[in-house]
């Protein structure tokens, strides 16, 4: 079981998915640099949060020109995890990995606080150890995480259950109120059609131990670790 | 080249004056050109020389068992145990953001993340104090807005959370704003760099972004005054770009983990021109150096343009002879420009050439050792002479006194700041134990270590104005204050000195009599000063503002998960006051929204009891014995007990017994200094007193936790009755409603919340 972790000039949460994945998951992890034309054998990629490119032009719009992006395409394909958080999930969008895109924030600001999501699908790889329902607080912080996809691209991602995670209340409510950017039907992680793909705009790897005071994420990084470890042939 | 001619008016112009002129012609034997005329001016600046500020500066106590490097480098350096060190300092960008609030401030963090690290060590934290003027100021929301949002664009770009800070306003700002930023760094104790070029023949290269013509001057601007000519100086401040700070931080601390090179200076105020002369100074050498190298982003740039331009993200490294393709090799894997445009020398020369051409040649001792030194005259200002020595105002016999309590938490200076710090990342790098409003002070784990690093930034320029002394004492002894009730043992302070025109006598008693109450609560507290920043006119139009000596303290906290919040965590808890209530109004913020006009003596420090009270909160902490714990300051006693209530959990507490002499608004909102609160189970409630009695830190149970009452009385006649959800709906809405135009009023009734609820977020 291995991770690799995507370095973009720009990245920022690069040394946080390392952490995660090494000291609090145990298993064995690897920086991936953008100019790389090979995934060292990682089993599960991770394009980590920051400002890849500055954000400059679009977030994450460079970065789908970046080396690394096209062993990244083929592991998609072949059926390999792909993990996109924050600038990650940005960027999985603009590769076309990832349906939607990620727009300007409504209030037009920034936003670094801890929202509560909601995991709508418990049959990915990454959600496997999550109950259906199951409330998480999450601390968000970007400045484009407003979703946006055609309703008939939504209908169909509600058809496929490709919603993963949705901005909630603290009881589990799909409010207006709970959605902090503004993204379409409170979508705050989706999937691909394989669910092989999952990119999400709340920073689980930064709620993932009790010094900081919530390990509501780990979950999620643990689903993976044994999704890996019941595929073996990954 | 052909350079301008330097006639008297040019000189006037750099602001040079005639004796410092003179002093150029006998250090250089002869009269400057044009590009020398330049370089002795931005050297000699106020912000670069310190010359009106350096016989003061002097006096402050810099050594101590942990500091490995004092005042003099990028940064201080303290030891923080197992062979690590974090590096810190605090540094201002005033003038710049008042200007251009986006780009001042953005260039405000880029500087202060270039000077942690420059010296090896990677910035895990950064904390913003900003001092505004009153929101219905001209320009005032335009400043706020810009200001936070250029923290926000460069520090949650870089990576590195804004973990804390301090947020205030008074009039005495509206024309001149204060953005003080502080950062910190940690890093192996052996691989901490110095700016030094050391080692004759060692190739000179330039790193970073290229060089272009913005920031000219721009230590020169922030070394005067403003007037109605200081929009026109807005090309003057710099235009930053977090995403090339990001990959020059990654480059420069591969590099550094190498050894591959022997010294690095990041190019701050005055660029080129300062690192090159600072780096060949603390080594002794000279440096000789050819201009047309250096990447340029204009053309046409002139070896003046390019000594004195300010771009940002550029540093300069001597490397060792013969290890250039090292260098070169790692930035160019960053993207990043790296040239080799000189050598160290040993002629005690700055030497610039231009096309093989010579241009310009400087001793390096001179510059610095003959710099001018000013003794400024020092005059007692009058208007301290009006200074009451306690606020004069009617009696006010105890009863419900809830409107001055909610008046308070909704004024800008006592509301939430959530508004400003949820625009900051303030998460990401995955260490951070309690940010901004979790605990009297941040809270950031030093990862593989155990420990965890508190930190704070303080002062009250209001106390600071009536009575500079007391003012820099309180501002030290706060400080700590917060670092202790956080759970954390202080242990060093860096500071950014904020005042006027040191050309007025007034202002030099001002700086000099904080700096003596700084050092003085230094010494008693054992937390020396090890970096520091002086920031001079800040005046607009003759009205400074008042004395702002802010001060960053760092505390070390032995056991990462060792210490508590300041929320009151449940119902069923004793509270318990710890320290003496007298009648402090002066200078309070119950003063200056009733009694604005008033001159009143702020309260006094007394240092030996401030120890007593930290020595008490680490201990109390140490041994589990808190489930809260926070200083008492701005609104006082009232104000805390509210504070503390913030998450739901309120309190019923009772003051009898307590400073009895006292009306209804002095034992709830004086600011009596060297007191907090603390909550714990009933159980522990003698020991905790046990223990207070031994400190001999005076404490009181003055009541309980409630599940969401917030009830004050004194023998049983209720001073403030409500709620706390009410209490913290006032004091979560309020800034969000005031910069959107409400009045305090509005916010304390519940007044258009739906159309702030935007702003809110």
């Amino acid at each position: 079981m291995k991770f690799g972790i995507v370095i973009l000039p720009g990245s920022n949460c690069d040394h946080d998915a390392m952490h995660v994945t090494s000291t609090l998951i145990g298993a064995q992890a690897e920086f991936l640099w953008h100019k790389d034309t090979d995934l060292k054998g990682a089993d599960c990629v991770i394009i980590p949060g920051g400002f890849a490119y500055g954000d400059y032009l679009r977030a994450g719009a460079l970065a789908k020109f970046a080396p690394i992006m096209e062993p990244i395409r083929r592991h998609a394909a072949g059926g390999g995890l792909v993990l996109g958080i924050c600038n990650g999930f940005q960027v999985l969008t603009e590769v076309g990995l990832l349906p939607g895109a990620l727009m300007r924030n409504q209030h037009l600001r920034f936003l670094g606080r801890d929202v509560f999501i909601r995991a709508e699908q418990t049959d990915t790889p990454f959600t496997s150890q999550l109950t259906a329902g199951q409330i998480l607080r999450t601390p968000i912080a970007h400045g484009e995480g407003n979703y946006f996809a055609e309703a008939a691209v939504l209908d169909e991602l509600e058809h496929n259950r490709q919603i993963v995670f949705r901005y909630c209340d603290d009881e589990g409510r799909l409010t207006a109120e709970a959605n902090p950017n503004g993204s379409s039907r409170n979508i705050a992680g989706v999937c691909n059609r394989e669910r092989n793909v999952v990119g999400m705009m709340p920073h689980p790897e930064r709620c993932s131990e009790a010094l900081l005071g919530n390990a509501d994420g780990l979950g999620i990084f643990r689903s993976i670790a044994a999704s890996l470890a019941h595929s073996p042939s990954l | 080249m052909k350079q301008p001619d330097v006639t008297p008016e040019v000189v006037q112009s750099h602001g040079i004056n005639e004796s410092e002129y003179k002093l150029i012609e006998q250090i250089l034997g002869r009269a400057p050109n044009y590009l020398e005329l330049g370089i002795f001016s931005v050297m000699w600046s106020e912000h670069c020389s310190y010359k009106s500020s350096r016989v003061h500066l002097r006096k402050f106590p810099t050594s101590g068992p942990r500091v490995v490097q004092g005042p003099g480098e990028n940064a201080g350096v303290i030891d923080i145990g197992d062979g690590w060190v974090a590096a810190f300092k605090m540094e201002s960008h005033n003038h710049p953001s008042f200007i251009e609030p986006y780009q001042g401030a953005a260039t405000g963090v880029g500087g202060i993340l270039r000077d942690i690290f420059t010296m090896g060590a990677r910035p895990i934290a950064s904390l913003d104090s900003l001092r505004f003027g009153e929101i219905d100021a001209p320009r005032m929301r335009y400043l706020v807005d810009g200001v936070v949002r250029g923290i926000s664009g460069y520090g949650n770009c870089i990576g590195i959370p804004t973990v804390g800070g301090e947020t205030s306003f008074h009039p005495s700002f509206n024309g001149n704003i204060l953005v003080n930023v502080f950062a910190l760094g940690v890093a192996r104790g052996e691989k901490i760099f110095k700016g030094t070029a050391s080692g004759v023949g060692n190739p000179v290269i330039y790193v970073g972004s290229k060089t272009g013509r913005d920031g000219i001057h721009g230590a020169t601007m922030a070394s005067a005054e403003f007037d109605e000519a200081s929009e026109e100086k807005r090309p003057t401040v710099q235009v930053g770009d977090p995403f090339t700070e990001k990959l020059l931080l990654e480059a420069c601390l591969e590099i550094m983990d190498g050894d591959s090179i022997v010294g690095i200076q990041d190019m701050g105020a005055a660029g080129l021109t300062s690192s090159s002369f600072e780096m060949a100074g603390r080594a002794g050498t000279g440096i000789r150096m050819h201009l047309d190298r250096v990447p340029i982003r204009e053309s046409g740039m002139t070896p003046y343009e390019i000594m004195l331009s300010e771009s940002q993200e550029r540093m300069l490294i001597v490397a060792k002879r013969g290890r250039e393709a090292d260098v070169v090799r790692i930035f160019e894997k960053w993207d990043l420009n790296a040239a080799v445009i000189g050598e160290v020398t040993d002629d005690g020369y700055v030497r610039l050439f231009w096309h093989g051409e010579e241009a310009g040649a400087i001793p390096v001792g001179p510059i610095s050792t003959e710099a001018p030194v000013y003794h400024r005259p020092i005059k007692r200002p009058e208007y301290l002479d009006r200074v009451a020595p306690a606020l004069e105002r009617s009696r006010v016999e105890d009863q419900d006194v809830t409107g001055e309590l909610l008046h308070l938490i909704a004024s800008p200076n006592l509301c939430s700041k959530h508004w400003i710090y949820e625009q900051y990342d303030t998460t990401v790098r995955t260490n951070t134990v309690a940010g901004p409003e979790q605990r009297d002070a941040a809270i950031v784990r030093v990862k593989g270590t155990g420990r965890a690093l508190a930190m704070t930034s303080d002062v009250n320029p209001v106390y600071c104005y009536l009575d500079p002394y007391e003012g820099g004492k309180q501002a030290v002894a706060e400080a700590a204050r917060n670092i202790a009730a956080s759970g954390a043992r202080p242990v060093a302070i860096t500071d950014c000195l904020n005042f006027g025109s040191p050309e007025r006598p007034e202002i030099m008693w001002q700086f000099a009599e904080c700096i003596r109450g700084i050092s003085d609560a230094c010494n008693e507290l054992g937390t020396p000063v090890v970096s520091g920043n002086v920031s001079f006119y800040n005046e607009t139009e003759g009205r400074p503002i008042y004395p702002t000596p802010t001060v960053g303290m760092v505390g070390i906290l032995e056991n990462e998960s060792a210490g508590c919040g300041l929320l009151f965590p449940e119902p069923g808890l004793d509270v318990i006051l710890f320290g003496e209530t007298s009648d402090d109004l002066g200078g309070s913020e119950w003063q200056q929204r009733v009694m604005p006009d008033a001159l009143a003596a702020p309260p006094r420090v007394d240092l030996p009891r401030s120890r007593s009270l930290i020595d008490l909160l680490v201990a109390l902490s140490d041994n589990e014995l808190v489930r809260s714990a926070h200083d008492l300051s701005n609104g006082g006693l009232a104000v805390a007990l509210a504070e503390c209530s913030m998450s739901g959990t309120g309190c019923h507490v009772d003051l009898a017994g307590h400073a009895d002499g006292l009306d209804a608004i002095a034992i709830l909102f004086s600011e009596s200094q060297g007191r907090a609160i603390v909550s714990c189970a009933a159980d522990h409630t003698a020991e905790v007193l046990r223990r207070a009695k031994t400190a001999r830190v005076r404490a009181q149970r003055i009541g309980q936790t409630e599940t969401a009452a917030f009830l004050i009385e004194r023998r049983g006649v209720p001073l403030v009755r409500t709620t706390a959800p009410e209490l913290a709906r006032i004091w979560r809405n309020s800034l969000a409603l005031l910069l959107g135009g409400d009045s305090a009023e509005d916010v304390i009734r519940g007044v258009g919340e739906e159309a702030a609820d935007v702003m809110a977020h």
